[in-house]
């Protein structure tokens, strides 16, 4: 959606993430950049170069938090030292919407730093839910979270993975980062269509969505971000802003980072997309021949 | 199994330690299959097999907590070669999981845990700590707080017993070998990254760089930020135990008694010393107010 309560009725355009690499080139050249996504735990630190390039960026960019460590799956509590520095830091940034993912990582006080894949059960979305509202009440912004890549399916599961993610949201009542890389690669190593997936997703909750490179390997296909966009994640791209109508979207790219114009050129690729896109979206519309054929493959 | 017993047993699985060839083992602690223990929880698809899928989770977390703690210890690697650091980095870690939200501190105790493990050190124990406690200082200089400097004029109400506090930034090490030289050496030719990633990780070797010769001869370093870089500055015997005692809470005029307790310098020569040692640490900031609470 173009601007809902979910992303803090901002209508934000094509953004890519901050990386170290870039900064040197930001600072000279003075890109026009419509916003940056900043990994909160780069930032959640006491003091230092971090920090101040932060607050350069700050002044002149758009900047939205996107976590790595919340793990709203988690059957155990939040990190409450954690909350405390993520809260100060969306004070300083004024982000808009913060997203993190619907995974977990974290048992014990153990932590894995990976995003693992939950078990869909309906215990699961009550724990996650919970997680999801303390976290919301806690930052006082709203709160989207992202779809993983997963490599493994679970026994216990007892719903898909769109109808667990519909399920959280609802009960969270929070927003979506729907991430289509990430949609296409469980679909490569799960064996579902992604199409069927991006169609269940409430799009009223859609507060961003993500686009990034993978790579596939013989058996499996892992969720690298490390090179450009790959034509069938930018036809489910595609589907999602059919339905959606513009939205917020970010290209992530975080191994093997080129330049920072490769990078910015890559992700404004999504504007041949946004710009033919209608706001409201109606859904099944066809906006443009080269979309279409993506949308119907 | 409910959520947690689920989480607690996966957990398990994608932290048990790899084969010695980044292979998940076949069978676990007690003996069982890792296997079957797999498709208790795991199902198989089309491709991969129950313990496959786990295998993928199991080598990505290994990938990632030794490839975070070798990017803050560039010059050890350097200086153990890639073998006997990788052995290193995995040994440690098994004794030393996250227990933190942040990558950052992952490697904190490895000078600690490395005292307690000469066998890694390539018989030269003394030089292999002071290179680990000098990289992990540098960690700690770069993004550890600053507070509000004191500047020269407050230093005139200073007394015997002012409290004075040090930059959380600045870190104070005694070393027996110049190591200064070796990690800027290879610190040159490595560039630091972010903490944390989107990316699922790969394995990477270290650089080679040429490594300085290094003979015993103590140094005395203060490792601080100064204008978002972070530096080496070697000290005096004299101020270096000024500067610690003022770190252990010690009052002014104490803390200057135990740095000149067996100095040779005359009264002129010390006065002339603290004059300077001050103007240094007002150029440098690296005295700050104490906090409100703490009096
Ligand atoms: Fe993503």
């Amino acid at each position: 959606m173009p601007a809902n309560r979910f992303n803090g009725f901002s209508e934000y355009g094509v953004g890519i993430g901050l990386r170290v690499p870039h900064y040197d080139h930001i600072f000279a050249e003075q890109p026009i950049v419509d916003w940056f996504e900043i990994i909160s735990e780069n930032y959640m630190v006491d003091g230092g170069r971090a920090l101040e390039i932060l607050d350069q960026i700050l002044d002149r960019y758009r900047v939205v938090q996107h976590g790595v460590s919340m793990y709203f799956g988690s059957a155990q509590p939040a990190d409450r030292e954690h909350l405390k520095r993520l809260k100060t830091l969306t004070r300083r940034t004024k982000t808009p919407w913060l997203s993190d993912h619907l995974c977990w990582g974290s048992v014990d006080g153990r932590y894995t730093h990976d995003l693992l894949p939950m078990p869909y059960t309906f215990e699961a979305v009550r724990t996650t839910a919970a997680r999801i509202r303390e976290v919301q009440d806690f930052l006082e912004i709203p709160i989207a979270v992202e779809n993983v890549s997963s490599y493994a399916e679970f026994h216990q599961s007892e719903m898909t993975e769109w109808e667990f993610l519909n399920e959280v949201v609802e009960a969270a009542d929070c927003g979506i980062l729907l991430d289509v890389n990430n949609i296409y690669v469980s679909s490569q190593n799960h064996g579902f269509d992604p199409f069927e997936y991006i169609n269940s997703v409430p799009v009223e909750r859609i507060a961003q969505i993500h686009v990034a490179g993978h790579s596939k390997f013989e058996k499996y296909t892992l969720d690298t971000h490390d090179h450009p966009v790959l034509d069938p994640v930018w036809g489910l791209y595609a589907r999602a802003i059919e339905r959606t109508g513009p939205t917020a979207t970010l290209l992530e790219w975080d191994d093997n980072i080129p330049s920072f114009n490769e990078v910015h050129s890559e992700a404004l690729k999504a504007n041949q997309y946004l710009e033919s896109s209608t706001p409201p979206a109606i859904p099944g519309a066809v906006v443009s021949s080269n979309v279409t054929e993506a949308v119907h493959p | 199994m409910n959520l947690l017993e689920f989480q607690r047993r996966m957990a398990e699985d994608v932290m048990r330690p790899l084969t010695p060839d980044f292979q998940m083992r076949p069978t676990m602690s007690d003996g069982s299959s890792t296997q079957a223990r797999a498709e208790s929880y795991i199902k198989p698809n089309d491709q991969l097999t129950s313990f496959e899928r786990l295998e993928i989770y199991n080598r990505q977390y290994w990938f990632r907590v030794t490839e975070a703690v070798a990017e803050d210890y560039p010059a050890l690697n350097a200086l153990l070669g890639d073998t006997i650091f990788s052995r290193l980095i995995l040994e440690y870690l098994k004794e030393n999981p996250s227990t933190s939200f942040t990558l950052r501190n992952l490697g904190s105790k490895l000078p600690q845990w490395l005292e307690a493990h000469p066998e890694f050190a390539n018989r030269r124990q003394d030089l292999t700590l002071d290179v680990a406690r000098l990289e992990w200082a540098y960690v700690e200089a770069f993004d550890g707080a600053s507070l509000s400097p004191l500047m020269a004029s407050d230093f005139t109400f200073l007394t015997a017993e002012s409290n004075l506090r040090l930059q959380p930034h600045l870190q104070l090490l005694d070393l027996k070998y110049p190591v200064d030289e070796l990690v800027l050496a290879v610190h040159q030719e490595t560039s630091r990254r972010d903490i944390m990633s989107n990316a699922v990780s790969e394995r990477k070797q270290g650089s080679k760089v040429r490594l300085p010769k290094m003979r015993r001869s103590p140094i005395y370093l203060a490792i601080h930020r100064y204008e978002n870089s972070v530096y080496y500055r070697r000290l005096d015997h004299e101020a270096f135990l000024l500067l610690i005692a003022l770190q252990n809470g010690r009052p002014l005029g104490s803390a200057l008694e135990a740095a000149f307790v067996q100095s040779s310098l005359s009264p002129e020569g010390q006065a002339a010393k603290i004059q300077e040692y001050f103007s240094h640490a007002a150029e440098l900031g690296w005295f700050c107010k104490q906090a409100e609470n703490e009096g």
